[in-house]
């Protein structure tokens, strides 16, 4: 049985492409058949994360148009080969793809992939309504940061006005020292404000920007904490519970030497 | 160093803490934000029940969402015409 997910957040730059291109490749590692569809038409990145920005021959636009059969715009990732992206179009704008051709397209891929995975743009507009049209789940990613958990309901809102009921959520670069200070919200706190069953919590990590300067998830890396962190939100989507990652604790004398400032 | 010895033992709010505040009280506001077709459900629904006790008048009949700094209220003002001899007895 195949499940789509879209992958959405209302504000920009909290991690959404990173997530999709994360959770792909960790379910294709487990040998899941997976397709990621990019709809962000116009600002497309999903290519960069997966390192398969020179291999695109053909979009989603060409696919939705009726110009080539989807399979001839998938592309095929160069060390995970159950995975697959649908690029969009980088000279397109979000109008060129309505809800009822995504819903059919992601319909007619559904014989072919365990997982679909949606890669939404920002914002609550058409490109949004289109990107959530062919979803059974969402998995909403936002930031500890008050604009992010605001924007982050607001979503949550317009997924319950559309019907997408089945909801979750990922909190994205926690900074563990600054949430044991009390001056970050932390996984509670949001889960608290937003009511929405949380699958992840994912530290800031250094290794998310050297990955994605290599085109390789961080997922990958056997060291990094983020990593980890979306190794265990893949084990949940499979169905298997998994404790919640404990973030390494400042000492005392650490944090007695941060406040003296030596 | 007074300062530093604040920061370990001093009791000022945390910024996590005020966020959260902060957060909960913009949501309230923001979820209040009711389209006018529901605004109009609504009044008609209050109108229906309110009849059965007294007559009133609907044309001046006023009812909004007031925002204060930490709530929201939903705030009627519906002029009474006359009272009902049978109050409530005509339910529906």
């Amino acid at each position: 049985m195949s499940e789509i997910y879209v992958i959405t957040s209302g504000k920009g730059g909290v991690g959404k492409t990173t997530t999709t291109a994360n959770l792909g490749v960790g379910l294709a590692m487990r040998g899941k058949r997976v397709a990621l569809v990019d709809t962000d038409t116009g600002l497309r990145n999903l290519d960069l994360l997966l390192g398969l920005e020179n291999r695109i021959m053909y979009d989603l636009i060409d696919v939705t148009e009726g110009r080539v059969e989807y399979k001839k715009a998938l592309v095929r990732h160069k060390k995970y080969d159950s995975l697959f992206l649908l690029p969009t179009s980088q000279v397109k704008d979000k109008t060129a793809v309505n809800p009822e051709q995504l819903v059919k397209l992601c319909n007619d891929m559904k014989k072919e992939f365990d997982y679909i995975l949606i890669d939404c743009p920002a914002g609550i507009e058409q490109g949004f309504k289109t990107a959530i049209a062919a979803a059974d789940v969402a998995i909403v990613v936002t930031m500890p940061e008050i604009s992010a958990v605001r924007d982050a309901d607001k979503i949550i809102g317009e997924l319950g006005r559309a019907d997408k009921e089945n909801i979750k959520l990922v909190v994205n670069r926690i900074r563990p020292l600054m949430v044991e200070s009390g001056d970050m919200l932390d996984m509670d706190d949001i889960n608290d404000i937003l009511s929405i069953e949380c699958i992840g919590q994912v530290p800031d990590d250094e290794m998310v920007v050297t990955s994605t300067n290599r085109g390789e998830p961080c997922i990958t890396m056997p060291n990094s904490q983020a990593g980890q962190a979306y190794r265990n939100i893949v084990s949940r989507l499979c169905g298997e519970p998994v404790p919640f990652m404990e973030f390494p604790k400042e000492g005392f004398f650490t944090r007695l030497k941060r406040v003296f400032n030596l | 160093m007074l300062e530093a010895l604040m920061k370990i033992f001093g009791k000022k709010e945390s910024s996590g803490k005020i966020a959260k505040d902060r957060l909960k009280v913009v949501l309230i506001h923001d979820r209040a934000n009711i389209s006018p077709e529901v605004m109009n459900n609504l009044k008609n629904d209050i109108i229906r029940v309110i009849s059965n006790y007294m007559e009133i008048n609907q044309h001046d009949m006023e009812i909004s969402l007031a925002d204060d700094d930490d709530s929201v209220a939903l705030v009627a003002n519906i002029p009474v015409s006359r009272m009902k001899h049978d109050k409530g007895k005509n339910k529906g």
